[in-house]
């Protein structure tokens, strides 16, 4: 690079240059990235991705916009009520306070600024064209957060109507106060209030300033600002929405008395991420239509990443998006991934070669030895005759996935209001399960049933009556038929009432004496489940021989579609599973790595000289890595010239081999430069610092190897 | 029966008016004025004026200014984030906006006083000019040497005019250590319950008698006295509940003479008001709907009532071991968290002169590396040390959970704080069920 990249910052931190020649080298083939020599269908493979990555842009946006539209509607709400109360009555006007939202986001931070994003012109459409949003890193002082608000607020106006392209100038930064904008601020209102005369009623439009992330805000800066704000509230309808991550009782950490008395605050609550998360979940990955499929070792790790490092929505969806490219650059048979119609298509299509990786596939194989001998054979040897079974094959994925989702949320709905959650809270944790294993060989899957057995009959039917109404929006015929059994079941059920309604009374009672001790003990519930047991081989109600057909039915359901997914035949078409590499990818271990590379050079570098057994050090790798090597046999303080001793004999000893040179061992100060180089590469790195206790010495920044 | 002011050169009836305007600051207008002496006098070059908040201190200056027409620049320094942007309002209240504009760029004191003698010699004062700063402590932070400088600005500029100073903060805490010239000070004491009364019946609502409105103040004041003395405030309550005490004269209950059944009706809901809605728990507006409601089993949920904080598990594993971090002693970790601490004996480990209890010390601060080596012996999984352990930590930086000691860009061994309370770890390691109490020193 022969430009000279220069940042006028002195701090810390890494700078980002977007060199220009990079993004000419992207205009190139944005579609040629997953195209290898010998392969065709990259280009198709990259489309589908693109297409998919689309689907998921859209969607997410769709889901936050609605699980958002609660929250910002009465936002904006609150917004419009303000405007209009705001100078109506004389006799109150005397002590106005500052309207303020406080609105509560949750702490995943990286998914706030699509929230703000769509307030910002939900806000600009429907109420004020006045918005401000201010970010605190902006504004170290009050100087800085007044000069961010009228910079947007005059830019923004001066660009709407571009006659007064002179006005555009800012104010000198030392004019740069409230009272500036308070002028520019009736000037703007007048032209506004002519423009739509019309509808002339509208009062003074209010200014709304959005604090992103008040947490980080300085206090002091906040309260001046407050202060100065409230001085010109009469003039100037201020409007504050305070973006806060933690809980609202942040304010009155922040602000003291004096100053929050100056706001009139209300709190609004947004969706909790993990809601949000529930509903990511539901339209993309337990949704049939979605092509692209994560295996249950995948969902695990994004899901922990969610849990226990983030709760960001929109870095699951980063970690889907990365998994996508993963999966369509090295599973060269994911153009079957995609819509049944097009996969059809491209199986009759298919390239020789990924008819031969379909042979290796391992589901592939499992099925072919299930298969007929000369149907084996045929297989073996005819590409037509796979093309065909795969088309079959696809079908029937494709059926497995449409009649998977309907039954695992009828399991869900049924199980998820049961005590303790045997088969967990989530839908999602159910959706591992099942595709881990088969769930009916669980333990989990065992209680489960067993605390359906005694459900009560109004419980019963409430539940099956929740299954129905999932059921009745599947699609296939399978599960309309499951659709017609439910409803049967739960009109035998209801009949039952009239027939024997003393009988189910009874068990009721008991069903509701289980019910209460459900919460206590859940060895006593077992016990009391055994009695009953007992009792029923005794004699059996009509409404408990109905149920346990219920339950056995329910059984038989699961039995037959909640199969783990990686038995069907192709499913690593549509499954992407390496969450190895996720993991390494998206939970990176910059400390882990470092130490990788420095004592495992060839891990790398990819070179054969390098390749050393463990416990010697080779003269042959980079002097940064024999200088680490050798500082790890050392305590908390390093003698530098022991450390350069060591250094010069690790080199030497391949010259030794080379040729009995005479100058062998001595320090040429080749060597020397050699050592101070890679001795500070070890102080930038941060495993060494100078100390002042001895200056011939450094002391060691890591633990461990003393 | 308002006393008479007295001041020599200003016109009788307008001088009664702003008597009437300033209930019980007589002594402190009269005394103002007979300083400022004639219009055309000099007058005494700097005044401090200080008293606690909401005493009137900007009311009554700002209306003996405007009533009596003089020339003045009021300024709010919490406003002038530079000195320059002082100066410029200074000179364009006094001289117009023109004369500011000549003002260089980032203008420094003798700038200032330059344009100040140039446009006072082309228009020279008929009348003593007043600066009025108010706020004043923030001019503290400014330069060094612009208070001194403003004190004595009538010398500087050699021309007829005065400063006047209004702080909450006495003359004590302003005086450079170099000394400087004295301004004159005043005291504005708080008011007392009887003057609150007085001001506060004077905004009577149009539609009800003074008298009426007169006993609500007095009520009003029997709750919120003992804990609120600002008149602003007050005001604002007054404000807030007066359709509350009406309420049964609209509905025809009681009548304007039956003042104790209208303190039965009003007295519970100001002892409400003052546990919610004069602390900011509920808003005004929230407040006012209620009672429109008269919904009052419903209550609203205050602000501290949403104390609860989602987040994710490591998150709190990190908070949980800063926690202990600051405040157990760093000597004490040996045996909280190797697991064969074995030969040091509880009593040569609890010192006896130890006594004070590290939570009322506050959170100390701590290195990086303590925390992170707290937080691996406490969390019950191996954890790898990821990017995101270390992202977390500058989140929970910026969320205010914790707080970074030192300077901001310290890559080398930063020093951590935690700003938590007990009873927010207590629910936090109850979601994890990690008991956090016996690992505390204090406790032990
Ligand atoms: N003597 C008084 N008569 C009427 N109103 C007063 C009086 N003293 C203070 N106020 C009112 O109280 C409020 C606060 O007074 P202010 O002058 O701002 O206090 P300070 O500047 O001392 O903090 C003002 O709105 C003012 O109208
Ligand atoms: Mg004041």
């Amino acid at each position: 690079m022969n430009e000279t990249l220069t940042t006028s910052s002195v701090s810390k931190g890494c700078f980002v240059f977007k060199s220009a020649s990079k993004k000419r080298k992207r205009h190139v083939g944005l579609d040629e990235y997953l195209v290898e020599a010998d392969d065709d269908s990259g280009r198709d493979r990259f489309r589908i991705c693109q297409k998919l990555w689309e689907t998921v842009q859209t969607s997410t946006e769709e889901i936050q916009n609605q699980l958002n539209k609660k929250v910002l509607d009465s936002l904006v709400e609150f917004i419009k009520k303000h405007e209009l109360g705001s100078s109506s009555d004389v006799w109150r006007q005397r002590t106005s306070e500052i309207p303020t939202a406080a609105l509560m986001l949750g702490v995943n931070v990286p998914d706030h600024a699509m929230t703000f994003r769509s307030l910002c012109n939900l806000l600009q459409d429907s109420v004020t064209p006045f918005v401000v949003s201010v970010h605190a890193k902006e504004c170290a002082a009050v100087k800085h957060l007044i000069q961010k608000v009228l910079e947007q607020l005059m830019g923004k106006a001066v660009s709407v109507d571009e006659e007064q392209e002179e006005d555009a100038a800012l104010p000198q930064k030392a004019q740069c106060t409230i009272s500036a904008l308070c002028q520019w601020y009736k000037t703007a209102t007048k032209k506004c209030s002519q423009k739509k005369n019309d509808n002339g009623l509208r009062q003074s439009l209010p200014v709304v300033v959005i604090f992103k992330d008040f947490e980080a805000f300085n206090s002091q800066v906040l309260q001046d600002f407050i202060h100065i704000c409230s001085r010109y509230i009469q003039e100037l309808p201020f409007i504050f929405v305070f973006g806060i991550a933690t809980s609202p009782s942040a304010i009155q950490h922040r602000l003291p008395h004096s100053v929050s008395s100056l706001l009139c605050i209300e709190v609004f609550q947004s969706v909790s991420c993990t809601q949000h998360l529930a509903s990511v979940f539901d339209k993309l990955i337990l949704n049939a239509h979605f092509p692209f499929k994560l295996s249950s070792r995948v969902i695990q790790v994004l899901v922990g990443i969610f849990l226990y490092h983030d709760f960001s929505v929109q870095n699951f969806v980063k970690g889907l998006q990365f998994s996508m490219l993963e999966h369509f650059n090295s599973q060269p048979l994911s153009v079957l991934c995609c819509r049944k119609r097009e996969a059809l298509l491209c199986a009759k299509t298919l390239s020789q070669q990924n008819v031969e990786r379909i042979r290796h596939l391992p589901s592939f194989m499992r099925y072919v030895e299930t298969q007929e001998p000369e149907e084996q054979v045929k297989l073996l040897t005819s590409d037509q005759h796979v093309k065909e079974v795969c088309q079959t094959l696809l079908k029937s994925l494709h059926k497995y996935h449409k009649n998977y989702f309907p039954i695992l949320q009828c399991l869900h709905s049924l199980t998820s209001s049961l005590p303790k959650f045997p088969l967990g809270k989530h839908i999602r944790e159910l959706h591992v399960s099942c595709n881990e294993k088969n769930l009916w060989e669980t333990e989990e899957y065992d209680s489960a049933m067993q605390l359906l057995r005694i459900l009560a009959k109004n419980e019963l039917v409430a539940a099956l009556q929740g299954c129905s109404d999932i059921l009745q929006s599947a699609s296939t015929k399978r599960m309309q038929t499951v659709f017609q059994q439910v409803e049967d079941f739960i009109n035998r059920l209801e009949t039952l009432e009239s027939v024997s309604s003393e009988d189910s009374s009874v068990n009721g009672a008991i069903s509701g004496k289980i019910d209460y001790q459900r919460k206590t003990d859940l060895f006593q519930l077992q016990k009391t489940l055994l009695e009953k047991e007992s009792r029923r081989t005794k004699k059996m109600s009509p409404f408990e021989v109905l149920r346990s057909q219920v339950i056995e039915f329910i059984d038989s359901l699961v039995r037959e579609y909640l199969t783990p997914a990686h038995l069907q035949p192709l499913s690593e078409v549509c499954y992407f599973s390496s969450s190895g590499i996720l993991r390494q990818r998206l939970n990176v271990t910059p400390r882990t790595s470092i130490q990788a590379a420095l004592s495992h050079p060839y891990y790398y570098l990819q070179n054969e000289s390098l390749k050393t057994n463990a416990g010697t050090i080779s003269s042959a790798a980079p002097d940064l890595c024999i200088v680490y090597k050798l500082h790890l046999e050392c305590g908390r303080l390093i003698n530098l010239y022991d450390w350069l001793e060591a250094f010069v004999t690790v080199l030497s000893a391949a010259e030794d081999q080379d040729a009995d040179s005479g100058d062998h061992g001595q320090l040429d100060s080749l060597k020397h430069a050699r050592f101070i180089q890679a001795v500070s590469e070890m102080e930038f790195l941060g495993f060494v610092k100078s100390t002042k206790q001895k200056t011939d010495h450094v002391a060691r920044l890591t633990w461990g190897g003393c | 029966m308002p006393v008479t002011l007295q001041c020599p050169g200003y016109p009788e009836d307008t001088l009664r008016t702003l008597a009437e305007k300033l209930p019980c600051r007589e002594t402190q207008v009269t005394s103002l004025l007979s300083l400022m002496g004639q219009p055309d006098h000099y007058s005494y070059p700097s005044v401090f004026i200080y008293g606690h908040r909401a005493t009137g201190k900007s009311h009554v200056v700002l209306t003996i200014m405007k009533d009596l027409e003089l020339p003045h620049a009021s300024v709010d320094c919490v406003e002038c984030v530079s000195a320059g942007l002082l100066f410029y309002q200074v000179l364009s209240a006094l001289f117009g906006p023109d004369s500011a504009a000549l003002l260089p760029r980032c203008p420094s004191l003798s700038d200032f006083v330059r344009l100040y003698k140039q446009m006072s010699s082309n228009t020279p004062a008929t009348q003593t000019r007043y600066i009025v700063l108010d706020r004043a402590e923030r001019i503290r932070d400014m330069d060094f040497s612009l208070l001194p400088a403003l004190l004595r600005l009538q010398e500087l500029v050699n021309d007829n005019v005065t400063i006047i100073l209004l702080s909450e903060i006495v003359w004590e805490k302003f005086r450079p250590n170099t000394g400087c010239f004295e301004p004159l000070l005043f005291h504005f004491p708080d008011y007392s319950k009887v003057e609150l009364v007085q001001i506060l019946s004077k905004d009577h609502h149009p539609s009800y008698t003074p008298e009426l409105y007169a006993s609500y103040i007095n009520i009003l004041l029997g709750v919120f006295f003992s804990v609120c003395r600002d008149l602003r405030e007050l005001r604002h309550l007054a404000m807030l509940n007066f359709s509350k005490f009406c309420e049964p004269l609209e509905k025809g209950e009681a009548k304007e003479s039956d003042i104790h059944k209208l303190w039965k009706n009003i007295e519970p809901h100001l002892h409400r008001a003052m546990q919610t809605v004069y602390l900011r728990e509920v808003s005004s507006v929230q407040w006012e709907q209620q009672q429109m409601d008269e919904k009052e089993a419903t209550a609203l949920r205050g602000l501290s009532a949403h104390a609860h904080i989602e987040l994710p598990y490591y998150s709190k594993f990190l908070l949980i071991a800063a926690y202990l971090a600051s405040f157990n002693p760093a000597r004490t970790d040996r045996r909280f968290f190797l697991k064969s601490h074995g030969k040091i004996k509880k009593t040569n480990f609890l010192k006896k002169h130890e006594k004070t209890s590290n939570h009322l010390l506050g959170p100390k601060p701590f290195p990086l590396d303590r925390l992170l080596a707290i937080f691996y012996s406490v969390v019950d999984s191996r954890v790898a040390p990821t990017a995101s352990i270390f992202s977390q930590i500058s989140s929970l930086v910026t969320l205010q959970l914790l707080s970074q000691v030192g300077h901001d860009d310290q890559l080398d061994s930063p020093k951590y704080k935690c700003a938590v309370s007990l009873d927010f770890i207590l629910a936090i390691s109850r979601t994890v069920s990690f008991d956090v109490v016996k690992y505390l020193y204090d406790f032990l």
